[in-house]
């Protein structure tokens, strides 16, 4: 049985839990056995994983399971995961799923995948994962030998897809231990897509010259629907906030559009993003190394043409 | 305070990555490594401010052959007290994990043990989740600030879309992101002094392989830019929309 950690995040499914929620059904299928979920506390839409493909939803409702911790999650799943018989753990690669996933892999001896970036496979009976490394600057092929197994979904790395029906919603009680963590305070930037899930970005670099330029990078973000990213000198200057510092030694992402803008396209740099399905780089420099790596590119002052770049966004869309 | 913190040897950020044997091996020839710029900017960073604000000990352990000794040393000259080395060459996250966690055991008595947020490597982040479950302790991942205040500690730490400020009391493993310290430049006298800084090396517990790499490869090239007119901006939205489908 193939058991999805299908995370809640203010009570409701990100694209992500969707994501891997197609990921677990396709390596149920894969292998020729059931798909279950399993939600820690409340969701409004439990039964929708259905839809993707999930045969049953399980539920475990506690007070101690108001906030997520990974201690108490990896109790509670290893645990439903015996109980059901689970062969393989599939969790979305959120900041939580990845901590989840870490200490299921330690509890459960299982061999794990952190961050796969396609459908597993299978060779001669053992199964077959893709992860990025080096940060997108290669594949690599892992064979998980092992009984049990943990696979963390990238975002992004395909989309959900809906094939089935509304799932039945089960009541499984378990035993949960009260947590050791307290959370005081939950902040949350409102109103954007966090980056790791965002399918379209536009990045903006040192080009732009000084915080006070970044209303034309924010409208054209806006006429798309994008959230906005930065390079890291842009980031350290303080010229943005740290989590729109996207590369090496930030975020790595791989939306469906990355528009960079006035970032010369270091290899640090790529390296965080350059999984991105499609590139289009505005830099003044014709020789800037980001063309190397982009799909469509404009030389030329962006001053001059992010805002016209806005207009003709709007303009499709009207 | 007794600080563990976790350090790990990456190829250093400018490299090229190429692979030898039809893909089975990443190819180190000519490849510089470097200290995980996470491990060594922000945990051991933070780690040595909490020594200095508390007293105390910072103590860095690497799982590795005595080749990557130089990237401990580094760790020394930047200002841990002392270092250990686990004399393996396996790299799986749970081999490691192990290792680190079996010499806690062993050794007992460390308040925190910090680990980078991943690795530039494989990016896995997990090995601060696995020593947390073997040692059955708290785990603060993605941490940007860590406060100390008696054993209660507070922290923010990167959740998806926002912050959470947590409190947890001693012992308990902190995964370190941008912004928990600011990176510092060994200088001259920590150089000298690492050298004289004892690695103690310890033997690995047995442990088996369960995940292995098959084989890498490199993500397909681009087929080439293609290059709109600045005075031509609706053709490249007409691209983006027909063409790549993307808006
Ligand atoms: C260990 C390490 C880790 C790193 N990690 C990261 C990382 O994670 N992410 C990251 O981004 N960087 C990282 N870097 C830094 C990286 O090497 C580059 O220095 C950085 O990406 C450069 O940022 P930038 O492109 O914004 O600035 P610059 O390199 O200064 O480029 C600015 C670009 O803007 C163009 N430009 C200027 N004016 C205009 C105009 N009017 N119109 C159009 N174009 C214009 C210029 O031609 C130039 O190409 C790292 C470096 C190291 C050593």
């Amino acid at each position: 049985m193939v058991l999805l950690f299908a995370e809640v995040q203010q009570g409701n499914f990100k694209k992500t839990t969707l994501e891997a929620a197609t990921y677990a059904a396709k390596t149920a299928e894969l292998l020729g056995v059931a798909s279950v979920a399993i939600v820690l506390g409340e969701a409004e839409n439990a039964a929708e994983l259905g839809l993707y493909g999930i045969q049953k939803v399980y539920q475990v409702r506690h007070d101690h399971l108001k906030n997520f911790d990974n201690q108490v999650g990896a109790i509670v799943l290893s645990a439903a995961a015996h109980q059901l018989e689970a062969s393989v753990i599939v969790l979305s690669h959120t900041s939580n799923g990845k901590a989840l996933a870490g200490r299921l892999a330690a509890r459960w001896n299982a061999a794990s995948i952190s961050g796969a970036t396609g459908l597993p496979t299978l060779k001669d009976g053992v199964l077959h994962v893709r992860k990025g490394m080096f940060s997108g600057k290669a594949i690599a092929e892992y064979a998980l030998k092992s009984e049990h197994k943990v696979i963390t979904v990238m975002g992004n790395a395909l989309q959900p897809l809906q094939h089935g029906a509304l799932a039945s919603v089960e009541t499984l009680s378990l035993e949960v231990p009260s947590p050791k963590i307290k959370i005081k305070e939950v902040k949350r930037v409102e109103g954007i897509v966090p980056l790791p899930e965002a399918e379209l970005v536009v990045s903006a670099g040192r080009g732009l010259k000084g915080p006070e330029n970044w209303g034309i990078v924010e409208e054209l973000a806006s006429a798309l629907g994008a959230t906005t990213a930065c390079s890291r000198p842009v980031a350290d200057s303080h010229w943005r906030p740290h989590h729109e510092h996207v590369g090496q030694t930030g975020v790595a992402i791989r939306p469906n559009l990355y528009i960079a803008i006035g970032i010369s396209g270091a290899i640090q740099h790529l390296a965080g993003v350059n999984n991105s399905k499609t590139i289009v780089v505005i830099n003044k420099d014709a020789d800037a190394p980001f063309f190397k790596a982009a799909d469509y590119g404009i030389v030329g002052d962006l001053f001059e043409i992010v805002p016209k770049f806005t207009a003709a966004v709007k303009k499709l869309k009207a | 305070m007794k600080l563990l913190v976790c350090l790990s040897k990456v190829p250093d950020t400018t490299t090229k990555i190429t692979f030898a044997e039809e893909g089975k091996r990443f190819d180190e020839n000519g490849v510089t490594f470097i200290l995980n710029p996470y491990d060594e900017w922000y945990a051991l960073v933070r780690a040595l401010e909490l020594k200095e604000a508390h007293g105390g000990t910072v103590t860095v352990i690497h799982v590795g052959p005595s080749a990557n000794d130089a990237v401990i040393r580094k760790g020394l000259a930047i200002g841990a007290d002392d270092a250990v080395r686990i004399d393996a060459t396996q790299s799986s996250s749970l081999f490691i994990a192990k290792q680190i966690s079996a010499f806690v055991e062993a050794e007992k008595g460390y308040d925190i043990i910090f680990t980078g947020k991943e690795t530039i490597n494989y990016n896995r982040s997990e090995v601060g989740a696995m020593i947390a479950e073997y040692l059955d302790q708290p785990f603060i991942s993605f941490a940007n600030h860590l406060e100390i205040n008696g054993s209660t500690a507070t922290l923010d730490r990167e959740i998806d879309g926002g912050t959470e400020v947590v409190e947890v009391e001693t012992p308990f493993v902190v995964s370190a992101a941008k912004g928990m310290a600011e990176q510092r430049i060994p200088n001259m006298k920590g150089i000298m002094m690492a050298n004289k800084k004892p690695i103690k090396v310890v033997p690995p517990v047995p442990f088996d392989e369960i995940a292995v790499p098959v084989f890498y490869e490199l993500p397909p090239a681009k087929s080439g830019v293609k290059l709109i007119d600045a005075d031509n901006i609706e053709e490249l939205v007409r691209l983006l929309h027909e063409e790549a489908k993307v808006i």
